[in-house]
């Protein structure tokens, strides 16, 4: 094993391989910058909602709105799920990365495959939103930047698995995988089906705009591509859970309570989401209600029944550990002593809020057939999953870097009492957002719309003023939310930059 | 630790007594919602339609023109108003970016609402009791709609079509 280059982690104790760290600052740094241009777009976006402002164009909001999704949910999140993958196998297992050349071909075609995206949004070739359905049609080059990106994202999942077969070879490790790695392997094996799914609604799609293939059916892409679009989201679940039990032991030292309750309830992950991605198809034609019912019904609840076993599992965990530190005093006191200056463990406070109750909860709400009826397409949409995926995933991820930044790239954080703030403005923030943009999607506010009220339209809809209302604190709530991202990307990049070096 | 490989016997570690008991509690609420939901289908009176057929964009278009040159009664902002009679079917056309015809319908009737689109996907939103249809091109999709409300109501386009999509609000008139 000398042609390996190692460091050993003082802090952790881990064995470092230096290609599979350089993998994973590569995708961390440009996952931050995706998130930054998200960011920034987010914040137009919202500030044109906000009616009161509505300061973007039309046709510019509609052009921000595509690239925001795909900045957003592609990009920043997937860029930072193959560090999360590297991580996970690499570092956690004290082994090398298998292939790492194969770990730059991932890098490369997600960024090749991301800008090219990115270029056709920009140049007003790809005004299609994230979903992109058909008939609606792109440049055929934007279909071809998602495939290209899919498949780098692929590779970052088989360079992951070989690494746990070279681990499991090479016996760096003994028994049975971390639980970290176990979580970060059901995201892989989710990653790997969802895109399958996206290979076989894309790339139709892309040969349709090319013109190869004459005509596609909009409800059957409609069904495929939620077998993409729905899934992804289940790959940052995973993910999320996984930095959860890593946030839990890294901020307060938890030891899982029960780790065959765990490792049980992410296989329900993998087992039962993919199918109760149908929750998107409710109130469409062609599909009974039986079908609907019996996806959304018994095949999600088996998914969600996970997320439940985790908003115990690591709550509990965190609490025992803290009880162990002396914290013993009355039922709360190990709550009231918590180490609530950490930036990484307030994350992870928020991030379970935010995903359990606001999203998770609304999520199950909004995927019953009857009650879809009044939520489908309207702002309680979006509310939803940006409880989710912004207040529980990125804010997960955020506090995942706090670690990643003196671990990884050993560098001291800049600032450390504006990082113990930046927790509470993002996912403050963006939970009030949540929030407001559910209120008003309640109203029948709809999303994806430039002007709610009809402008240039034949007749002219007036929601009144607790719509006008429910929109300002969207929008105030996301300038709040915006300064705590914007605090983030400064503190990380002003970190690489000026932070003092740690030495090995 | 998470990090770190379990204790040999995981898999045969008991479960505390407060887990048993949510695990229980989460299972049982997961088997209730699971079986409320085809429960409210059967018995609750709010469900989305299961009639749907397949259709060529054309020829829905010229089944449109039919429905609206058999019961126009008027024209408002251009577009035809038809008041169908109780029981009739009803077809609504989406395109880019409008809704026609507008539909005046009586109040406690029932109609048979057909919707599909001519061109991208559209959505039907109808504004101010918020219920919310897909409308996709190629597809019939059945509603059997029974007003219970007079008044006026707006159709908002809620699914992105295209560049004009904010601008494609339509009209229903329920009367008493």
């Amino acid at each position: 094993m000398s042609s390996w280059n190692y460091r050993t982690c003082p802090t952790t104790g881990f064995k470092i391989h230096d290609k599979a760290e350089t993998l994973i600052q590569f995708n961390a740094v440009t996952s931050i910058v995706f998130l930054l241009v998200g960011g920034i777009v987010g914040l137009t976006l919202a500030l044109t909602r906000w009616q009161a402002v509505h300061l973007l164009n039309d046709e510019w909001f509609y052009r921000f709105l595509s690239l925001h999704g795909i900045a957003m949910l592609v990009a920043w999140i997937i860029f930072f799920e193959m560090a999360v993958l590297y991580f996970a196998s690499a570092v956690i297992l004290n082994t090398r990365l298998a292939a790492p050349w194969v770990g730059w071909l991932q890098y490369l075609l997600m960024l090749g495959g991301g800008a090219l995206v990115a270029v056709m949004i920009l140049t007003g070739n790809a005004d299609v939103m994230f979903t992109s359905y058909v008939p609606l049609k792109a440049h055929h080059l934007y279909y071809l930047g998602i495939i290209v990106f899919a498949v780098g994202a692929i590779l970052g999942c088989v360079v992951f698995f070989a690494t746990l077969i070279v681990a499991k070879h090479e016996k760096t490790y003994t028994g049975s995988l971390p639980l970290v790695t176990f979580g970060a392997a059901a995201a892989a094996i989710i990653a790997i089906i969802t895109l399958s799914c996206g290979a076989i609604v894309f790339i139709p799609t892309w040969l349709w705009a090319a013109g190869i293939i004459p005509v596609m059916d909009s409800e059957v892409y409609r069904l495929l591509f939620w077998g993409f679009g729905h899934s992804s989201q289940q790959i940052n679940v995973c993910a999320m859970v996984s930095i959860w039990y890593l946030l839990g032991t890294l901020t307060v030292g938890a030891v899982p309570v029960n780790e065959k309750v765990c490792r049980t309830a992410f296989v329900l992950y993998i087992l039962f989401i993919n199918i109760a991605s149908e929750h998107h198809l409710l109130v469409d034609p062609g599909l009974s209600a039986a079908h609907k019912s019996w996806n959304t019904g018994y095949f999600m609840h088996l998914a969600v029944l996970a997320s439940m076993i985790h908003a115990f599992s690591v709550p509990a965990a965190t609490e025992v550990a803290l009880r162990k530190q002396g914290h013993t005093r009355g039922a709360f006191e190990w709550l009231k002593k918590a180490p609530w200056g950490n930036p990484a463990f307030s994350s992870l406070v928020l991030s379970l809020i935010g995903f359990g109750f606001l999203g998770g909860i609304t999520g199950v709400i909004y995927g019953t057939e009857q009650i879809n009826i009044i939520a489908h397409n309207n702002l309680r949409i979006p509310g939803h999953f940006h409880a989710t995926v912004v207040a529980g995933t990125t804010m997960a991820f955020m506090g995942a870097t706090w670690y990643v930044l003196p671990l990884i790239f050993r560098r001291q954080v800049v600032a450390p009492g504006l990082a113990s703030l930046q927790p509470w403005l993002f996912g403050g923030g963006m939970m009030v957002f949540s929030t407001a943009m559910m209120f008003a999607g309640g109203f029948g506010v709809s999303r994806r719309s430039w002007d709610m009220n009809g402008v240039d339209g034949p007749f002219q809809v007036n929601f009144g003023p607790i719509v006008d209302l429910s929109l300002a604190v969207m929008g105030i709530s996301a300038v709040v939310a915006a300064l705590g991202g914007a605090l983030f990307c400064l503190l990380a990049v002003a970190t690489l930059l000026f932070g003092k070096k740690i030495n090995a | 630790m998470s990090v770190t490989s379990p204790q040999p016997g995981w898999w045969s570690t008991p479960l505390h007594r407060e887990e048993k008991i949510w695990i229980t509690i989460a299972v049982l609420w997961c088997v209730f919602i699971t079986l409320a939901m085809p429960w409210w289908h059967i018995f609750g009176t709010q469900n989305s339609s299961q009639e749907y057929y397949t259709i060529n964009p054309d020829d829905y278009g010229a089944v449109v023109d039919k429905f609206i040159e058999q019961y126009t009664v008027g024209e408002e902002a251009g577009i035809p108003v038809v008041a169908p009679p109780a029981g009739a079917d009803m077809f609504l056309r989406a395109q880019q970016w409008m809704w026609d015809p507008i539909l005046k319908l009586k109040k406690g009737e029932s109609y048979r609402l057909h919707l599909s689109s001519m061109d991208t996907l559209h959505a039907m939103s109808i504004y101010p009791i918020n219920m919310n249809f897909e409308v996709v091109p190629g597809w019939d999709y059945v509603l059997t709609l029974t007003p219970t409300t007079s008044g006026e109501f707006n159709i908002i386009c809620n699914e992105f079509c295209g560049i004009g999509h904010h601008s494609m609000i339509g009209k229903i008139y329920v009367e008493s």
